[in-house]
């Protein structure tokens, strides 16, 4: 829906303590008493946390058998917990306990990096698209709707298969790439409604060259809802390697430990061992929730519509 | 209405002509090139020879590209390496995709039958327990890998409480006659009542699995809707010039509301045949999905094509068809 620019002025005035406060500003001092984003910030400061000082928290190294003695493969005996490993061992007599706390490292990077590369992707594409506009936009928009009309698991599983050799980053290309079309086809069309609004039309009223209107006025106010898809996908990547890991085509190698991949190898044992896959997706859940509280929460203050909304 | 179902049927054209490109790129790209994708393990320096030949590899580009587009339109996109060894690749597909639609058809039905009404229910009484309930429930729903959620419930009401059976379509020994490859369908039709009724119990668990994907759409964008439409001018109107609250609700509110859910719910299609991968091979479904899964594992890539463009074909397809039912309903979109 559109509002006139009169509607959105009445709306401005009646918001009263908001007015001439930044949107940033207004949207952080609703942002601290929302109690979905304390939740959700909550969540992922302490799964930072975690993965930061993980070397120094783990009782032992996740990479070592110590426990391979009570690990009998024929009767499907895994070690249980004992004094000094809490949670028992894993399917190789690893410190499960141990691997969780440094999974975390690696699933943050898998998180970050995934969406990094999908939002620089695009980003780039988004961009050209929405400020050139053209032959340009229809030649990029065409490409994103064929990678969108493929299903994204289905995607990802097939980018994933061009590797000969699976390893946690192309694990991490395969989840990021998926991710591109996403952020483009967002970026594009905030990028288009603000080539018609009032502030660019008076920028190059004035003279502004065309690269300072699309740097300096439309892109930074077109990353409204990137940044919000961007918490988002946080959550998607963690989710979506687990789900790669399950269907055989994550890291073969799980010396370093990732809770997608643990996740992903316990299938095998989870009928008699159900903890091996209850911690690494408890994990996973929380921490998805959490990225998703924090996405959630920055979508309602950063859209101007709910701006004024109780 | 006429000008609008061309044009989108031209850029529907367009998206699988594009397609097209990207998965004869797709293969000449996969490790080893087409000629080991599609013989697999079973290659011999005397066959590699034949199907290079038989293939064109030798020939130009643009020769090879066409030639591509004959033997997917012709249907033939070879011989199963891995799924089902042996068997034609088209043949596989079209005999496990009746069970993928049974699946995600219910599925998605459990989705709208609970998130719609629940969705209304939660903004009328907005704030209410049973809206934050329902909140909280969607944004659990997306933070839980689907296959994980599958192997709970498969644990807890096949394995451990013994209700449901833990795998396939349908008991093995059952004396089923086949008609549609729709096994519930298929009982019905041939009044076979336990036959049906078997396929039925298989289909529960992991159409429930698949179901908290839409759910938790359906459910978050009927609450949004039936919020934004409660706010309008047209509903205090109504409410002013005294109509009673049962025709606002029905013939205002909710009617309004739905064009959004319809658009999600095509939109969920392509999150259902994802979802079926994952929980088909939980509950080794004998759908597309588990071909899907074998295929990547085992390298299949003549059952991979024909799923991936099946896949899309159907994804495309259905979100088209929601195009032009939303055209129908809400004249405004037809420009």
């Amino acid at each position: 829906m559109t509002t006139s620019r009169g509607e959105r002025i009445d709306a401005l005035a009646a918001a009263g303590p908001d007015v001439g406060v930044s949107l940033g500003a207004s949207a952080w001092r609703r942002l601290r008493r929302s109690p979905v984003f304390v939740v959700g910030a909550v969540v992922i400061g302490a799964f930072v946390v975690v993965a930061l000082l993980a070397p120094w928290l783990a009782p032992h190294d996740p990479g070592l058998r110590l426990l391979e003695g009570q690990v009998v493969r024929a009767r499907n005996e895994i070690p249980p917990a004992q004094p000094g490993f809490p949670l028992g061992g894993d399917q190789e007599g690893r410190d499960l306990l141990s691997r969780m706390l440094l999974g975390s490292r690696q699933t943050l990077l898998v998180a970050v990096l995934a969406t990094v590369i999908g939002l620089g992707g695009g980003l780039v594409l988004g961009t050209l698209a929405g400020a050139i506009g053209g032959w340009v936009d229809s030649a990029v928009m065409r490409v994103v709707d064929v990678l969108l009309s493929i299903p994204s698991l289905l995607l990802a599983v097939s980018i994933g298969a061009l590797f000969a050799q699976q390893s946690r980053f192309t694990v991490i290309l395969a989840v990021a790439i998926v991710q591109i079309p996403v952020f483009a086809r967002l970026l594009r069309g905030s990028m288009l409604a603000q080539r018609g609004s009032d502030h660019v039309l008076a920028a190059r009223a004035l003279g502004v060259r065309r690269r300072a209107i699309v740097f300096r006025h439309m892109l930074p106010n077109s990353l409204g809802p990137v940044i919000v898809q961007s918490t988002l996908v946080l959550a998607i990547a963690i989710i979506d390697a687990a789900a790669l890991s399950f269907l055989g085509l994550g890291a073969p190698d799980d010396s370093v430990p990732e809770w997608g991949q643990m996740l992903g190898k316990a299938q095998n044992v989870i009928d008699s061992h159900p903890q091996l896959a209850f911690w690494p997706a408890g994990a996973i859940i929380v921490v998805a929730l959490g990225f998703t509280l924090v996405g959630e929460s920055l979508r309602d203050t950063l859209d101007p519509k709910s701006r004024n909304r109780a | 209405m006429l000008r609008y179902t061309a044009r989108r049927f031209g850029q529907l054209l367009l998206v699988m002509a594009a397609l097209s490109v990207l998965l004869f790129g797709w293969l000449r790209s996969l490790p080893g090139g087409p000629v080991s994708a599609l013989l697999g393990e079973r290659g011999t320096p005397a066959s590699r020879a034949q199907l290079t030949e038989a293939l064109g590899l030798d020939e130009p580009l643009h020769v090879q590209y066409l030639r591509f587009l004959g033997r997917v339109a012709g249907g033939q996109f070879g011989t199963s390496t891995g799924v089902q060894p042996g068997d034609d690749a088209l043949a596989i597909f079209l005999q496990r995709f009746p069970a993928t639609i049974e699946l995600a058809t219910l599925a998605i039905l459990l989705a709208v039958a609970v998130g719609i009404p629940l969705g209304y229910l939660a903004a009328r009484r907005r704030g209410s327990w049973l809206d934050n309930a329902g909140v909280v429930t969607s944004l659990v729903g997306v933070a839980v890998p689907v296959f994980f959620l599958a192997f709970v419930l498969k644990y807890v009401f096949a394995v451990e409480l013994g209700w449901l059976p833990t795998s396939g379509r349908q008991t093995a020994g059952i004396d089923a006659t086949r008609v549609t490859g729709f096994f519930v369908l298929d009982g019905l039709l041939t009044r076979e009542w336990d036959a049906a009724w078997d396929s039925l119990r298989h289909l529960v668990l992991p159409a429930v699995a698949l179901a908290s994907i839409p759910f938790a759409v359906v459910f978050r964008i009927t609450r949004g809707a039936v919020l934004e439409v409660l706010d309008e001018d047209y509903v205090r109107t109504a409410y002013a010039k005294g109509l009673t609250d049962r025709v606002i609700r029905g013939r205002h509110v909710l009617r309004n509301a739905m064009l959004p859910v319809i658009t999600t719910i095509g939109l969920q299609t392509g999150a259902l045949l994802s979802g079926a991968v994952l929980t088909e091979r939980v509950f080794a479904y004998q759908g597309v999905g588990q071909a899907l899964a074998i295929g990547f594992e085992r390298r299949d890539y003549a059952v991979l094509q024909v799923v991936i463009v099946a896949a899309a074909m159907v994804y495309v397809l259905v979100n088209l068809l929601v195009d032009l039912s939303y055209a129908v309903i809400d004249p405004r979109v037809r420009t």
